[in-house]
């Protein structure tokens, strides 16, 4: 008991704390990309994962001999017996807002909460004021964390200028100034041709295209999912359709340009169908999902709660089995958050002015153990959804524990239980449809290269 | 006998006894409308603002002359369309509303669950004068109290419901009510405005009015928004006509002592024809003296701090 | 909670008979016949009182009194709370300006309820005047009313209650005194 204190106040003095080296001892260390999953110690110096195994009293006194040459503090050792050590969790799809809403979120803000939520790397979508179309603002986003993240942020660029859907954003220089793929998340790019030319360009960049998939005719004046609920609450809904007539073209669409094509927040049972026939025909596609998807239905929405409003909307049990079944087969391969923080009077209107969005880097990977509780996936199988596959989708060299490597590690205490509190996060956004909730299994100590 | 809530939000939220019980003292109500004084001091110092963001001439009449006729102050606020927009949010407009003591609410607004919103941050009594294509809970009650003069009561009885049904609030409210009356009830219309899932509410789709109209003993049409012909929900107004008015013949279709009813303002010539508005079977003004009866009925009951 | 109980008869079925044909004397007396006379009984209990009363005009006068019903819900003085009193129809089809309007209740206590039907009664019209019979008058009044023809008076307590019977509600005719007990 009181060691978790002490472990709970290194993590919250991780500002002002800097170590050369760090020893995690006893934990179990799961990494999915290397199949580990053992009782062992991890060693970190400047840094970098400097050995993975157990560590010997010897090769300690020999690290503490080094620190304490060099004048820094002594070696520090995290006690982590019972604990589960992953590598540091990847966010894929996270809206940082920052430039331009800097009242519902900024990169420092935005981070401290993925921090939180035991996150060492979000990637932000370009749906900023000013959208992140040119390098000038992927450099802004890029200076701004070196100053004040918490985290590291790998920037998206957007797929048209001004996410309009008209002409390609400058893919090349994008990709240049650090963005790691292009999407008009937010927004869906309903030119099939300039999809088809962004895709094709793509290739060239070596760049996944994340497609925020909604036919935007058949959503039109939808605020949440078509179904009975809807029909009860009167208000207009967004059909199943209108999600997967555009993942149908942008499978197409990757099958004729060979793009990796990532399919962003899966929502529906057809969507789940259409990817997985899709990867069995081997079109180089992935794809991802968010844990309301697979937690919530659009019950949620009675009583007019808009912070139940979120895009895609949450849908119906039979949409939830589907995903975890998709989760559990393969077929999806991320979980993401959508992370979409709003300031609370924007929330506090009318549910069909109230605009979409949930948080979630707080509370992803708490929901997200859900899984594991149920049996749809093993842990390993959910911190590989985590960590080494929106890596590789990415093609970040993040998300894996191996000798060399950052040393970026998340702790987690599988036991503990949270209920979640909107007023204690991070994130300026309060907007969960989970307030209240009780979960089991937190991040405890979130380390980014050999930071706590 | 009470209401259980300090608001009436939706026809869902209302038991049975509830929705009998503000029926049964609407028809007492109704002995209050036939003196020649036709007001009495219920509600005297009681304050009832009517914020209605959408226009309405019918409802809001009527609502103030509930107020005014049991010795309420009635305000009428009609914020235009573009300070939703602009201006203050719905919230901080009715929390000031309320801050001049304001005892009851009335409020009309296009997106379904704004009462919800509101009722949550006030102590005033709201009433859902409207809310979206969510619900209308006076209307269903003042349609009931006419059905029930009418025909004696509602259990068993058929009733069909033309038109918009997507779109109605005025449809789901008395679904939900009629269907808690026990009365069977069918919706036609075209099927771009049959809602997903209607039947699991308890009612019978049918497409063709005709096949709606087989022997019921009451109809309801719907007002048909012209608009919607924009939104492509059907081709022109002359087809909807041709397939959805309710003309004499189609009259003969149901029972000899069928009522026909309206919510109002009709578009005459569209949803109904002039000889059935105006005709014998109609109690289209029946139901608008009712309206007044059953939110006198609403105020009342809801007047008064919770024990 | 506590439970009234019976505590005493305080008039039994002959006597109620006898009270109201002496009421109804008393009333024929005071208004020198019945001109002009109608009766309105406020619900419920005044209603068959009142209906009584005129029937035994009837045999006597040999002619008819018109009987109203008056439901003085609207015009009570109590309603703050929401625990509402079911409210019911007044029914006076006749007009009342310029009548010997008798008004008739069961028990008389506090008066409240007389003061909401004559403000109601003035609603319908401007009698040549008021008079008030009640079958049982047990003190306690809150306002300055009094009765003109009162059946029995009965001292009481504030935990007491008086509570009249009647046939018309399916009881054999009689009054009894009530007492709260713990």
């Amino acid at each position: 008991m009181k060691k978790e204190k002490e472990e709970t106040n290194i993590k919250n003095s991780s500002l002002i704390t800097h170590r050369s080296s760090l020893l995690i001892k006893g934990g179990r260390v799961i990494d999915p990309s290397s199949n580990l999953d053992e009782i062992t110690d991890i060693l970190i110096e400047n840094g970098k994962i400097t050995k993975i195994g157990k560590i010997q009293d010897s090769t300690l006194k020999q690290v503490q001999g080094k620190t304490q040459s060099s004048g820094l503090r002594d070696l520090d050792v995290i006690d982590a017996k019972g604990k589960v050590v992953v590598p540091g969790l990847i966010d894929m799809h996270v809206h940082l807002r920052e430039p331009g809403y800097e009242y519902k979120e900024t990169i420092k803000t935005g981070t401290e909460a993925a921090r939180a939520g035991g996150f060492t790397v979000v990637c932000c979508m370009p749906n900023t004021n000013p959208v992140n179309d040119s390098r000038s603002v992927t450099e802004f986003i890029l200076d701004r964390t070196i100053k004040e993240g918490s985290t590291d942020v790998y920037p998206i660029g957007a797929i048209s200028k001004g996410l309009k859907g008209e002409e390609l954003s400058e893919m090349a220089d994008l990709v240049e100034a650090g963005c790691v793929a292009f999407s008009d998340d937010g927004k869906s790019v309903m030119d099939s041709e300039l999809m088809r030319r962004a895709m094709e360009y793509a290739i060239a960049l070596g760049v996944p295209i994340i497609s925020h998939c909604e036919d935007t005719n058949l959503s039109k004046g939808g605020v949440m999912n078509e179904g009975f609920v809807s029909t009860e609450l009167g208000l207009q809904g967004i059909p199943d359709s209108a999600e997967e007539v555009i993942i149908s073209r942008d499978l197409l669409l990757a099958e004729i340009t060979g793009v990796k094509l990532h399919i962003a927040h899966v929502s529906t049972k057809g969507s789940v169908r259409l990817i997985k026939e899709a990867k069995e025909r081997g079109i180089g596609v992935t794809a991802e999902t968010c844990p309301h998807y697979f937690l919530l239905t659009d019950n949620e929405v009675r009583g007019y709660d808009s912070d139940a409003k979120v895009n895609p909307p949450l849908r119906t049990e039979e949409d939830i089995e589907a995903i975890k079944q998709g989760l559990k087969d393969g077929t999806i391969d991320v979980i993401a958050t959508d992370h979409a923080p709003h300031n609370i009077a924007e929330k506090l209107v009318e549910f069909d002015y109230a605009p979409f969005g949930i948080v979630g880097l707080e509370t992803a990977l708490s929901l997200s153990l859900k899984l594991v509780e149920w049996g749809v996936l093993t842990i390993n199988e959910l911190i590989e959804k985590m960590t080494a596959n929106p890596a590789r989708i990415l093609g970040l060299k993040k998300g894996i524990l191996n000798v060399g490597s950052d040393a970026d590690v998340t702790i987690i205490d599988m036991n503990q239980k949270v209920t979640v509190d909107p007023m204690k996060f991070r994130s300026k956004g309060r907007n969960t449809p989970f307030k209240g909730a009780k979960l089991k299994g937190l991040p405890i100590i979130t380390i980014l290269r050999g930071k706590t | 006998m009470r209401l259980s809530g300090k608001d009436i939000l939706g026809i869902k939220e209302l038991s049975t006894d509830e929705i009998n019980l503000i029926i049964e003292t609407a028809e007492s109500f109704k002995e209050v409308l036939e003196r020649d004084i036709k007001k009495v001091p219920t509600l005297r110092g009681k304050t009832i603002v009517n914020l209605f963001y959408e226009p309405s001439t019918r409802t809001r009449i009527s609502f103030e002359l509930a107020g005014k006729r049991m010795s309420a102050d009635v305000i009428n606020i009609a914020p235009s369309i573009s300070s939703i927009v602009k201006g203050e949010s719905l919230i901080d407009t009715v929390k000031n509303i309320e801050s001049m003591n304001s005892d009851f609410i009335i409020l009309r607004h296009s997106a379904a669950g704004a009462p919800y919103l509101i009722s949550k941050v006030l102590k005033s009594s709201v009433i859902n004068a409207g809310d979206g294509s969510h619900e209308h809970p006076t209307q269903a009650l003042l349609d009931i109290l006419t059905i029930k003069e009418k025909k004696g009561g509602t259990q068993g009885l058929d009733v069909a419901i033309i038109g918009d049904i997507s779109h109605s609030r005025v449809a789901r409210s008395n679904i939900y009510g009629l269907t808690k009356l026990g009365a069977k009830v069918r919706v036609s219309g075209p099927p771009t405005m049959i809602p997903w899932g209607i039947e699991k509410l308890g009612v019978k789709v049918f497409y063709k009015m005709e096949d709606a109209l087989k022997d019921v003993d009451v109809i309801m049409m719907l007002r048909i928004q012209l608009e919607r012909q924009e939104k492509g929900l059907f081709p022109t107004i002359r087809e909807y006509a041709k397939l959805y008015c309710l003309t004499p013949e189609r009259v003969k279709l149901a029972r000899e002592d069928v009522i026909i009813m309206h919510p109002g303002p009709i578009n005459r010539g569209v949803e109904i024809s002039p000889e059935v508005s105006d005709g014998s079977y109609s109690v289209i003004l029946e139901q608008v003296t009712n309206g007044l009866a059953v939110r006198m009925a609403v105020l009342y009951l809801l007047s008064g701090e919770a024990e | 909670m506590s439970k009234p109980k019976e505590k005493a008869v305080i008039l039994d079925k002959t006597a109620v008979e006898r009270t109201l044909s002496r009421m109804t004397h008393e009333i024929l007396e005071r208004n020198r016949g019945i001109e002009d006379i109608i009766f309105v009984g406020i619900r419920t209990g005044g209603v068959h009182l009142a209906r009584r009363i005129a029937k035994k005009v009837r045999e006597i006068e040999k002619k008819e009194v018109p009987v109203g019903i008056l439901d003085i819900t609207l015009y009570r003085d109590d309603l703050g709370t929401k625990k509402k009193p079911s409210l019911r129809k007044t029914d006076i089809p006749f007009p009342i300006t310029d009548k010997k309007v008798i008004l008739v209740d069961d028990v008389l206590f506090t008066c409240r309820t007389i003061r909401a039907a004559l403000d109601s009664l003035m609603d319908f019209g401007r009698p040549s005047l008021v008079q008030l019979a009640v079958l049982i008058d047990r003190g306690h009044k809150e306002l300055p009313i009094r009765a003109d023809y009162v059946g029995k008076n009965i001292p009481t307590s504030q935990k007491e209650s008086v509570k009249v019977m009647l046939e018309e509600e399916g009881f054999d005719d009689r009054v009894v005194l009530m007492e709260e007990v713990e």
